[in-house]
């Protein structure tokens, strides 16, 4: 078991690309961590350097107190499940999970043994004799994680192991993988493009642009305080509002309405200042009529997403969504309100997009030291 | 007649005309094949398709002529040498260029690929003679196995490129992460996935060899090292007229390694052209 620790870690390619940019990152032992991004922000590259199938160009990268930066990808002692599961398909499921034992010259009857006993543990029992392309794409990736697990590794490397899959099967799939993880206690990194998966998975969790980190923190961290508008527009099923303000008599004007300048951060904004405040729509409470104290708008789109709806309020220059149970569905065109639930509005720099907050510095540290 | 009832004349014409067409066409290209199975055990054989009639005589003659044996010895040796060798040069090849990037791969391989249907072509039989000669390698079975080789290299390592290029490269990285050395990798990993595609260019480099008559012909004059198509040419009795008993029974011999061989590797790994992995 152990963990990873990257410093100033860089790989750019060849043709003057900056994949990743001087990562500074530490990930537990035992520890869930998910690296987040939109495609091309550099997280496939980054969990490929750290399994040595990329050459770093600069910086250091060790798993377990080790320093591997130069060292090959089979002397890392990392498992890796490719999002194609990359099994070989000339070979059975038993002769596939094997096969890194294979590559450690481990006697045949024995890892045929430790093969068939990993398959177990992953309810492939039946399926041993079987070539890859006769499985469901559920049983395929299960061999691959079999195939990861057999070798012990000390660290487990997911490139997107669910997309592959349908949607029913992924929440399975998503669970599975929680607890099989929780139950090995094996240091996983995994790449996501999926903020929902993400969330739901990870002990910790980095979000990605253009190579660097814009933020590092628990799932519950990021969704309730995004350390940017960056952040704020990624993490979460419906996009944060993200609205325009000018601060005036101590409160925030927006085009919508006024609110009051959330306690926590009244010391740090000044009069006319321009600034954006993030808000969540699940963090609104609607009701129907205008009020002074909070956003207002006229209902233009009502989404139904089973148990609440997604009803978008227009407002001269502005359009934010609030998020209201099943039974307090409005009709279009009505004029409704929508008030911040407390300690849930988050200020924005208008300029640079980064969280006010009193504890700015603290919390920006991973992304200070990063640039 | 009803206009209806025309209609039904004309197509029962048409359809009676094409299948007359087919029949035609079908035994022109049969009679040759019957001419090679049934001559070989006819008693008087001649340029026509024999009468049925049976004899085993013309196999004797075969197993008499001095040089008929040993030139199917000659056949296989070339063949399969040239094989090995393709096959081998081959996917070490196509597996380096579908793996490096090189500025101007690609025209690198349209130019082989055009130039060596020139290589054994008739245009360059002297170049390559001379060329043979100069290297000592005249009336060697070796010259032969290796003009041949050069010949069939290019068209057979454009084939396996695109076997190699549809392989997905994450199958060779991951067994790169589990610590299988590059060798390892194209032991465990890369051949037996592109093994139909290997497959494929064995029979056809076997084939090529088997059926080519002027390579041998020019480069090896001792009859004692000449493949079995350059052998049947000497076949003339002693008034200089073709033998044909001899002819016919060798050439049905000469036929059935190929395609039994066809039909093994068919039955195995079925042909194909293009790479890939079937989801």
């Amino acid at each position: 078991m152990a963990g990873i620790s990257m410093n100033g870690l860089s790989k750019v390619y060849p043709g003057g690309v900056v994949a990743v940019d001087r990562l500074d990152l530490q990930v537990e032992d035992g520890e869930f961590f998910a690296l987040l991004g939109p495609s091309g922000c550099g997280k496939t590259t980054l969990l490929r350097t750290i399994a040595g199938l990329e050459q770093s160009s600069a910086g250091s990268l060790s798993i377990g107190g080790r320093v591997v930066t130069d060292l090959p990808p089979g002397d890392r002692n990392v498992a890796m499940v490719f999002q194609d599961y990359a099994l070989f398909p000339h070979m059975t499921v038993a002769d596939n999970i094997a096969y890194p034992l294979r590559i450690q010259k481990v006697g045949r009857t024995e890892r045929r043994g430790s093969a068939e006993e990993t398959a177990n543990g992953l309810s492939l029992a039946g399926l041993l004799e079987r070539r890859p392309a006769e499985l469901s794409g559920g049983q395929q990736q299960r061999v691959a994680l079999a195939r990861a697990i057999v070798s012990r590794p000390s660290v487990f490397l997911f490139d997107e192991p669910l997309s592959n899959l349908d949607a029913r099967l992924r929440l399975e799939a998503r669970t599975f993988l929680k607890r099989l993880q929780k139950e090995l206690g094996v240091t996983t990194v995994f790449v996501t493009h999926d903020q929902a998966e993400a969330l739901a998975l990870a002990d910790r969790m980095a979000i990605m642009e253009h190579g660097r980190i814009r933020q590092i923190g628990s799932p519950r961290e990021v969704f309730a305080r995004p350390a940017n508008t960056f952040v704020a527009n990624f993490i979460g099923s419906t996009p944060m509002n993200l609205l325009d303000a000018t601060v005036a008599d101590g409160s925030l004007h927006l085009a919508c309405g006024t609110i009051p300048v959330p306690a926590d951060v009244r010391s740090l904004v000044h009069e006319g200042d321009t600034l954006v405040v993030g808000i969540r729509p699940e963090y609104l409470t609607m009701t129907p009529g205008e009020h002074d104290d909070g956003l207002r708008g006229t209902v233009s789109v009502v989404e139904n997403l089973g148990t609440y709806a997604l009803v978008t309020l227009e407002n001269e220059a502005q359009t934010f969504g609030v998020v209201t149970g099943e039974a307090d569905e409005p009709a279009l065109g009505a004029r409704c309100s929508a008030v911040p639930q407390p300690g849930r509005v988050l200020l924005y720099g208008a300029e640079d997009g980064e969280l006010i907050t009193a504890e700015r510095t603290e919390q920006q540290e991973p992304a200070e030291a990063a640039s | 007649m009803t206009p209806n009832s025309t209609e039904v004349v004309r197509r029962s014409l048409g359809r009676i005309g094409s299948y007359v067409f087919v029949c035609v066409i079908t035994l022109f290209f049969a009679l040759p094949m019957v001419w090679l199975v049934l001559t070989p055990f006819s008693t008087s054989p001649s340029y026509r398709v024999p009468s049925p009639s049976f004899t085993l005589h013309n196999f004797r003659d075969v197993a008499h002529n001095p040089y008929a044996l040993g030139s199917l010895k000659n056949s296989l040796f070339l063949a399969l040498g040239t094989m090995v060798l393709v096959v081998v040069l081959a996917a070490l090849a196509s597996y380096a260029l579908s793996r490096v990037r090189i500025p101007g791969r690609d025209a690198l391989l349209y130019a082989l690929l055009l130039l060596s249907s020139i290589v054994t072509g008739t245009a360059t039989m002297v170049p390559i003679f001379v060329m043979i000669y100069q290297l000592n390698l005249i009336n060697t079975q070796t010259g032969v196995v290796l003009v041949m080789t050069g010949g069939l290299l290019p068209a057979a390592i454009f084939i396996i490129k695109d076997f190699m290029d549809a392989m997905p490269r994450s199958l060779e990285e991951s067994a790169r992460v589990f610590g299988a050395s590059p060798l390892q990798i194209l032991r465990h990993v890369v051949t037996p996935v592109v093994r139909p595609g290997l497959a494929t260019i064995a029979v056809w480099a076997v084939v090529n060899v088997w059926g080519n008559f002027l390579l041998p012909y020019i480069l090896l004059q001792d009859p004692g090292k000449q493949p079995g198509a350059v052998i049947m040419f000497n076949f003339y009795d002693e008034g200089g007229q073709p033998d044909f008993g001899l002819i016919a029974a060798f050439s049905l011999i000469y036929s059935i390694p190929v395609v039994v061989l066809y039909l093994v590797i068919n039955k195995r790994y079925g042909f194909r052209f293009q790479g890939g992995i079937k989801g």
